[in-house]
């Protein structure tokens, strides 16, 4: 196994799913967004609210795109560079994205058309419809590939077949309604409702500032502000923390982006500050809050949160097991009815997969030599500073955008945030934030589930296609390429879109501006709209 | 749980299914594609281009899903199939993947800014995207019928052993061409349906014309290399129908003129050609006749006809190796498990007659002849 042609993948993939995820969150939130704002618009019947949700409509749709158009790399690049991971799981991994597919991106692909083009061929119900069937769509396209990414953290209802030498289901119904994969939902779809949010907060703070559109961006930061809110509240609250205590390896996840080496008596205290080190396996100058990691991870004052180095233990234990469960499976594949071999395989059939971890030192793992396995069940630790770091910069966002919204919603409550400048300003430069969070989420996620691409089930390395390096460079440099230059683009078209703003300058302010506040006076001139 | 389908039935009916969704892929997309391809020499100046583009702006996205439905379902019902081809054919997907990323971005940025190089470039990018995937589709469809070199060892770890450039050889290169004729009668057909008469209109009835006559010769050409180019493969032996989900438990071997044997066996299979080939001249009919309806429905039952013949010819082996005879893809033999493809078959049940009840709703709406006049009046047009 040649492991650079497998680092190599992981980077593909890895720059293309973090690329695809700049644009997917800004859709999952806008969509809903745009919900919000039409349906004010058919209840109040005002043309303001039919241009607010034209322009955000408008942003939407240049961000929409580029979420499909990198969406079709990644629907194809389990097969094309992970050949051996859709052979080995694809018989529960590929049910999820069919049924995205036909029942998510169906829905929000086929009305989004109707969403930019059916504005006079619809009643106002009938788009309000429309526009609610596009977020229903784009948030259950979210679910389904949490559903496929939520078992590749919790390999729930399935098992190991040796006659088809590959994971079969067996409980649809656990593949669905997978605690991780419920919580990943929950915490990834209010992601994004924050991130959209604080682009409808942030493009709303400079056209106040600039006294531009101020009739179209008051009323934006009042939605923005409290659909903000309540989202930043349940990205935190209902984080996916509180899976960690389910699996060995979401155990692992959690010792390691606290860097707790060491079981600590319950319950444990939560690391502000630390720095992690993998040599020595000790994290230096830790500042410690008693308490908080216990009971937020084990929902318990007396249950203890498990150190790595425990975790380590446990792993090596598992390895000599798999050991055996892969001896079972070369005899099974010669004889079928070999009922010893079956038995042996039966009683060890769940540590499979860490027999294959021994497959990156030795290509038979029965021939592994002490010192292998040892070294085997080192790999169960993921990367420990980048998962304490990447953490921490999250976490540190999260609590930071439920500040940004609650002051948002009382100076919006107040009728104070149009005027108070220091607040606008920040409100501008937290535009970058929620991305930040989100990509470091991503990053926390599956370099946490490393060594394993399934939990438990399949080594990150043995999933990997056979292909050469220097086919995975080209398609590598390919994609960066096109993405750069798709990234220049949007960029540069999403500020064109802004700075033109919801209707033609030289018409001033809408007609409805007046009554809506006299403080805006001198404004721009009170033309009919 | 009881299933209450057997095994050997849900396998035939999957491989139905996925022929129904690449077919639905190949009329829906298919005319997208076909538009795009044709964009630069049917319409000439931007106001043109912009009706052009216009008859498929609001739906080309829908259609497009055909594309990833029919990914994920070969994924989920037919592994092997979906890790095989695409890591087979890695190079081949690159080529696909970027030019239809291009599409996307084509449709929407255009008309963002109004320079006329930046919407030149954008034209090309279109036909790009419409022109190369067709031709790499039929390349592939060629591949598969020719065979492809790859193995599968005892783990059923795949290795391949080809580049490229070994994919073109003059059989695939004419099932490329035959892709690109079928989806740009296809395109014309649809632009005869939906754009206003005029200029325009006249040149993709001409363009749909050539296509459509081309796509009768290279089909049958198609044919003609089946019969004597020595290509065609057999099963050997008996293969259990509801046996394990193991391609290395069937063999394979070439056989020249074996994809013509199940028309023997099984003669109704010949309704599969039969159409592919009335389709075509049905198109042609209808272009003649200045029928738009009749021109689009010959192409896209052309379509049908043409996409179930490779189907037909090739039952029940899905993708042969060149190099090991126990290493191909059956029906038998690459599917996913008994209770995958059953689940599967429910939801599919459920939601493919939701999916093409909404989508026909959404063509209601959008009914109606793009012209010039539109583009002129209404914002919202790209």
């Amino acid at each position: 196994m040649d492991l650079s042609t497998v680092e190599l993948s992981r980077l593909q993939f890895a720059l293309t799913a973090l690329y695809h995820f700049l644009f997917v969150p800004l859709t999952l939130g806008l969509s809903f967004m745009l919900v919000i704002m039409e349906s004010v618009y058919v209840l109040t019947r005002r043309e303001i609210w039919r241009t607010v949700t034209r322009f955000w409509g408008t942003l939407f749709g240049i961000n929409f795109v580029l979420g499909v158009a990198t969406g079709l790399t990644m629907e194809f690049q389990f097969g094309t560079n992970w050949s051996y991971f859709s052979h080995f799981v694809g018989d529960i991994f590929g049910a999820p994205l069919a049924i995205e597919g036909l029942m998510a991106f169906f829905l929000e692909a086929t009305f989004v058309g109707l969403m930019f083009f059916g504005w006079d061929k619809l009643s106002r119900v009938g788009h309000l419809m429309v526009t609610f069937l596009v977020a229903l769509g784009t948030n259950l396209s979210a679910l389904w590939i949490l559903i496929a990414n939520g078992w590749m953290q919790n390999p729930v209802g399935s098992e190991f077949n040796p006659a088809t030498m590959r994971m079969e289901v067996n409980d649809f119904m656990a593949v669905l309604f997978n605690p991780i994969a419920q919580a990943k939902f929950v915490h990834t779809v209010s992601a994004g409702y924050v991130c959209a949010a604080v682009f409808v907060l942030g493009v709303s703070a400079i056209y106040l500032l600039q006294g531009k559109w101020v009739s179209v961006a008051r009323r934006s930061m009042a939605v923005a502000a409290a659909f903000g809110l309540a989202s930043s509240l349940s990205v935190v609250v209902l984080g996916d923390e509180s899976g960690y205590a389910l699996t060995d390896n979401q155990k692992m996840k959690l010792a390691a982006l606290e860097a707790m080496w060491h079981t600590e008596p319950a319950p444990a205290g939560l690391t502000l500050f630390g720095i992690p080190n993998m040599q020595t396996q000790h994290t230096d100058l830790e500042i410690k809050v008693p308490f908080v990691l216990g009971l937020i991870s084990t929902r318990s004052l007396d249950r203890p949160v498990v150190g790595i180095l425990d975790l380590v233990d446990q792993a090596e234990g598992r390895i000599r097991s798999g050991i055996l469960a892969y001896d079972a499976v070369e005899k099974l594949k010669v004889n079928e009815t070999d009922m010893a071999a079956r038995a042996q395989f039966e009683a060890h059939k769940r540590d499979l997969g860490y027999g294959y971890l021994l497959k990156k030192y030795v290509s038979d793992p029965r021939t592994a030599t002490n010192e292998q396995i040892v070294a085997a069940s080192l790999d169960v630790i993921p990367n420990v500073p980048v998962m304490f770091w990447t953490f921490r910069v999250m976490a540190g966002i999260g609590v930071a955008m439920i500040v940004l919204f609650a002051v948002a919603f009382l100076l919006v409550s107040l009728r104070k945030a149009e005027h108070t400048r220091w607040f606008l300003r920040l409100c501008v430069l937290a535009m970058p934030l929620p991305w930040i969070a989100i990509e470091a989420g991503w990053m926390l996620a599956e370099i946490g589930r490393q060594p394993w691409a399934v939990e438990g089930v399949l080594p990150t390395f043995m999933g990997a296609s056979s292909l050469t390096k220097s086919q995975i460079w080209i398609t590598i440099i390919g994609f960066t390429l096109m993405y750069g230059a798709l990234a220049v683009i949007e960029v540069k078209l999403l500020i064109k879109t802004i700075k033109k703003g919801p209707y033609p300058a030289k018409m001033g302010h809408m007609h409805d501006e007046a009554e809506a506040s006299p403080l805006e006076g001198g404004k721009g001139v009170t033309g009919p709209a | 749980m009881e299933i209450p389908l057997d095994f050997e039935t849900l396998r035939v009916i999957w491989w139905a299914l996925i022929g129904i969704l690449l077919i639905g892929f190949a009329i829906t997309d298919g005319h997208d594609m076909g538009v795009t391809a044709l964009l630069p020499f049917v319409a000439k100046t931007d106001e043109e281009r912009r009706a052009v583009i216009n008859t498929v702006s609001a739906t080309w996205e829908g259609n497009q899903v055909w594309f990833i439905l029919g990914g994920g379902a070969i994924f989920a019902a037919w592994p092997f199939v979906y890790a095989v081809s695409f890591s087979g054919f890695y190079l081949a997907m690159f080529v696909v993947l970027m030019s239809m990323i291009l599409r996307p971005v084509g449709f929407k940025y255009r008309s963002k800014r109004p320079e006329k190089a930046w919407r030149r470039n954008w034209d090309w990018a279109l036909f790009i995207g419409g022109f190369v995937p067709t031709l790499v589709f039929g390349v592939a469809i060629g591949n598969v019928l020719s065979g492809a070199p790859f193995r599968l060892d005892s783990d059923l770890r795949i290795t391949y052993e080809g580049g490229l450039l070994g994919l073109f050889t003059p059989f695939t290169v004419l099932c490329g061409l035959t892709s690109v004729a079928m989806v740009v009668l296809q395109g014309a057909t649809w632009l005869g349906l939906k754009l206003e008469r005029g200029e325009v209109h006249k040149r993709s009835m001409k363009f749909g014309f050539v296509a459509g006559i081309a796509v009768i010769v290279l089909f049958a050409l198609g044919f003609v290399f089946l019969k004597f180019g020595n290509i065609g493969y057999q099963v050997v032996g008996d293969v259990a129908a509801g046996g394990v989900s193991n391609p290395r438990r069937a063999e394979v071997v070439p056989m020249a003129g074996g994809w013509l044997t199940n028309y023997a066996t099984y003669p109704w299979m010949w309704i599969a050609p039969i159409v592919g080939f009335a389709g075509p001249v049905l198109a042609l009919v209808g272009l003649k006749l200045k029928s738009e309806p009749l021109a689009f429905g010959g192409s896209s039952f052309g379509i049908f006809g043409i996409i179930g013949s490779v189907g037909a010819s090739m039952f029940p082996i899905i993708l042969p190796s060149t190099l090991d005879a126990k290493s191909s893809l059956l029906v038998w033999t690459a599917s996913s498990s008994h209770l995958t493809l059953f689940i599967m078959l429910g939801v599919t049940l459920v939601f493919l007659p939701i999916v093409l009840a909404y989508t026909a709703w959404v063509y209601k709406v959008l009914f109606g002849r793009v012209g010039i006049e539109n583009i002129r009046t209404n914002p919202d047009m790209y």
